[in-house]
């Protein structure tokens, strides 16, 4: 009888892990869609930025309230785990505060998990306020309408209700306590929840138990449908974080790749001992030619995929670019966001035809990016600047603005010309490079 | 206006059997470009004053490459490095100065691995250096106690984390540095950086250098320095578009150095 309960809650458990662990192979499998990417040089760098800007919040704080609020709730939601720990072992073994125990230090632990899980309803609230009623600017640019804008909120709800849900079982359970019911031992200290002692007063012992263990078994089932949630949400990032600061370019910003294939042919067309007629090796390996540039989510790198789904959509690029700030149609969140419904798409399309992609007639570009959006971009580095987890959205303007001109030699004709005058003279003016030194004489 | 600068060419440097300790790459704005060419010749003058053997390429010199890689053209970018590389490498370049954060860019990050690796220093660094050495002073001269800001070139500061050097020329010019809004790592482009000098902007409603040069304006300066020929331009036509051309100069470093002195 009394091993339904601890039965019941290590199936849950188990149910709510296991289908995170198969969103998490889903995800895992959508960005090794993308090319690979040698990502793991400089081994201490990588290290040292994932300590300081995920773990650290280091660019959090370049806006200082907002830099604030999120690390009260970060630390809050990092810290008042340790109590999951506990509700798990109390769960799986039919245990009631398994960590009382430590006497002295369990009080200052429930003590500081109360008082962060009131500071973390504080900043929801401000947070929501924020968006919903002082309406900043970045939370309600264009591409946040629909389900971005629900999917922010929801988190939000969520975080309150679960902080709710934990200091009204601290209340119920510290009154149980004082009515000295079995079980419920004399442990902890309830800096907040006492002052939620009102709401449950003059309840019977019964009652307060019903509350005490709804509240229980809502919060720990809350957390596991918070955990699934996840993947559907761009919530995502407060686990993608880490991998994404750590696989993040390490060179100079200004420093775009060079592409190898097209370095092979380049030096090949330089070579003044190349056989202009050689037929190809017998040994090579006649492939489909490689693309240049990136039209769709699988031409892009691994990196840039899980960029994608690392962005939580918070909007310091957009409102850190020159071209959005202007009122052009560029918004390097919406380059991410479009990449991660891209892929997404394309990755539900594979589950739906076991395991192979089926033509679609789409891709990121114009069906998602349009070419406005890519050529109004400056490259200035300002969103990869601004982002807090070393998101990189001027690598995929630029990846697909290669494929439109080595491509389909779709640049707008004002380039067109810029280029024909370097090809030609060597500059992008038509000026005639035997005159580069007059200036000296002028 | 005949004025006599030094301005070897690498080519007779090597005939004279000399090397000299930095290559000037003037780069096709610094080359053609009418209001670009005025820098080109204030920091020339100050090399020469300084007494530094420099050389130029002249007319072997050719676009980096830079905007066409930023419109998305690889192919071309790496046909003019590659052919730049090879008179770079052919001539032993060992260190390469230029006034162009865009030239400075690709040279120093993007030439490497295509094989050609040098030390490359943008031109307020270079001067930096000199002023360190001993072997340049600066005088504040008809810009002493002006209200001067500094607009941060993309490629110069957020692209290359080069944000002291030109903030520390201007200050020995005994002027007032007031910094924009927008500044250092929050500098705010000009709007010409990833190929936009030669095309249109997109629909809008407003021109990134107009925003820009409002920020500039913010700041009441006497000066709006530059480091770029590219943001100088676009900074100017913003000025001059705000109708304040008679009361602000857009000036570049180099030439902030030079005039001061009256070379």
């Amino acid at each position: 009888m009394t091993l339904i309960p601890q039965l019941i809650f290590a199936l849950i458990l188990a149910f709510g892990i296991g289908f995170f662990v198969r969103n998490v192979k889903k995800l895992s499998r959508n960005i090794k869609l993308g090319k690979e990417i040698n990502r793991t040089d400089r081994p201490g760098e990588r290290w040292r930025n994932m300590a300081l800007i995920a773990l650290g919040q280091q660019k959090m704080v370049v806006r200082p309230i907002a830099g604030l609020l999120h690390i009260i709730v970060y630390i809050g939601f990092v810290i008042i785990n340790i109590e999951v720990l506990e509700i798990v072992i109390d769960g799986l073994f039919g245990t009631h505060r398994v960590f009382a125990f430590m006497g002295g230090l369990y009080d200052v632990l429930i003590g500081s998990f109360e008082i962060l899980a009131f500071l973390v309803v504080v900043s929801v609230v401000i947070f929501w306020i924020r968006r919903n009623i002082i309406r900043l600017q970045r939370f309600i640019k264009p591409e946040m309408k629909g389900w971005p804008k629900n999917d922010a909120n929801i988190i939000l709800y969520f975080e309150v209700v679960l902080m709710f849900l934990f200091l009204l079982m601290n209340a119920t359970d510290l009154q149980l306590q004082s009515l000295g019911a079995a079980h419920y031992t004399e442990a902890g200290a309830f800096p907040v929840s006492q002052y939620l002692l009102p709401l449950v007063d003059g309840m019977s012992q019964s009652a307060l138990f019903l509350v005490e263990r709804t509240a229980w078994w809502l919060h720990i089932v809350g957390i596991l449908i918070f955990l699934n949630y996840l993947y559907y949400s761009k919530h995502l990032h407060i686990l993608l974080a880490f991998p994404n600061t750590w696989f993040a370019k390490l060179q100079p910003k200004g420093q775009l790749d060079n592409l190898e294939a097209v370095t092979k042919e380049v030096q090949l067309m330089m070579d003044p001992n190349a056989d202009p007629f050689a037929a190809p090796a017998e040994d090579e390996v006649e492939g489909e030619p490689g693309k240049f540039g990136a039209s769709d989510v699988m031409d892009l790198n691994r990196v840039q995929l899980l960029n994608a789904y690392t962005c939580t959509e918070c909007g310091r690029c957009t409102s850190e670019c020159p071209a959005n700030q202007t009122g052009k149609k560029l918004s390097p969140r919406k380059i991410m966001m479009d990449t991660r419904d891209r892929l997404e798409e394309v990755g539900k399309n594979i589950d739906a035809n076991n395991g192979v992609f089926k033509e679609d007639g789409k891709q990121l570009l114009d069906d998602y990016i349009t070419r406005e959006e890519l050529w109004a971009c400056t490259s200035c580095n300002a969103c990869v600047e601004a982002c807090p987890v070393s998101i990189d959205p001027l690598s995929i303007i630029m990846d697909m603005r290669r494929y439109l001109v080595m491509e389909q030699s779709a640049a707008p004709v004002e380039l067109n010309n810029m280029m024909s005058n370097i090809e030609n003279n060597g500059a992008p003016w038509p000026f005639n490079q035997m005159d580069r030194l007059n200036w000296k004489d002028e | 206006m005949s004025e006599t600068l030094k301005v070897p060419t690498m080519a007779e440097m090597m005939a004279a059997g000399k090397t000299p300790e930095v290559l000037f790459w003037v780069g096709c704005s610094g080359s053609f470009d009418d209001r670009a060419k005025k820098i080109t010749k204030a920091f020339v003058r100050i090399l020469n004053k300084a007494g530094v053997e420099f050389a130029v390429l002249g007319t072997e010199e050719s676009c980096t490459g830079d905007p066409a890689k930023r419109a998305g053209n690889e192919f071309l970018f790496q046909m003019q490095a590659m052919t730049n590389i090879e008179v770079l490498n052919a001539y032993e370049v060992k260190k390469i100065v230029t006034a162009c954060p865009h030239c400075f860019n690709t040279i120093k990050n993007e030439y490497p691995s295509l094989g050609g690796s040098y030390e490359v220093v943008h031109h307020t660094q270079f001067l930096k250096s000199l002023l360190d050495d001993g072997r340049l002073t600066i005088e504040g001269g008809k810009f002493k106690g002006k209200r001067i800001t500094f607009h941060d070139p993309c490629y110069l500061g957020r692209a290359n984390d080069v944000y002291e050097a030109p903030r520390e020329l201007i200050k020995k010019l005994d002027a007032e540095l007031v910094e924009m809004k927008n500044c250092r790592k929050k500098g705010l482009c000009c709007g010409a950086g990833g190929a936009q000098m030669f095309k249109e902007a997109e629909e809008g409603k407003k021109e990134v250098n107009i925003e820009r040069t409002e920020q500039a304006l913010d700041t009441k300066p006497d000066v709006v320095a530059a480091g770029c020929p590219f943001c100088n331009t676009m900074l100017t036509d913003g000025v001059k578009g705000k109708e304040k051309e008679g009361e602000v100069e857009v000036l570049d470093v180099a030439e902030l150095i030079a005039n001061a002195q009256d070379l």
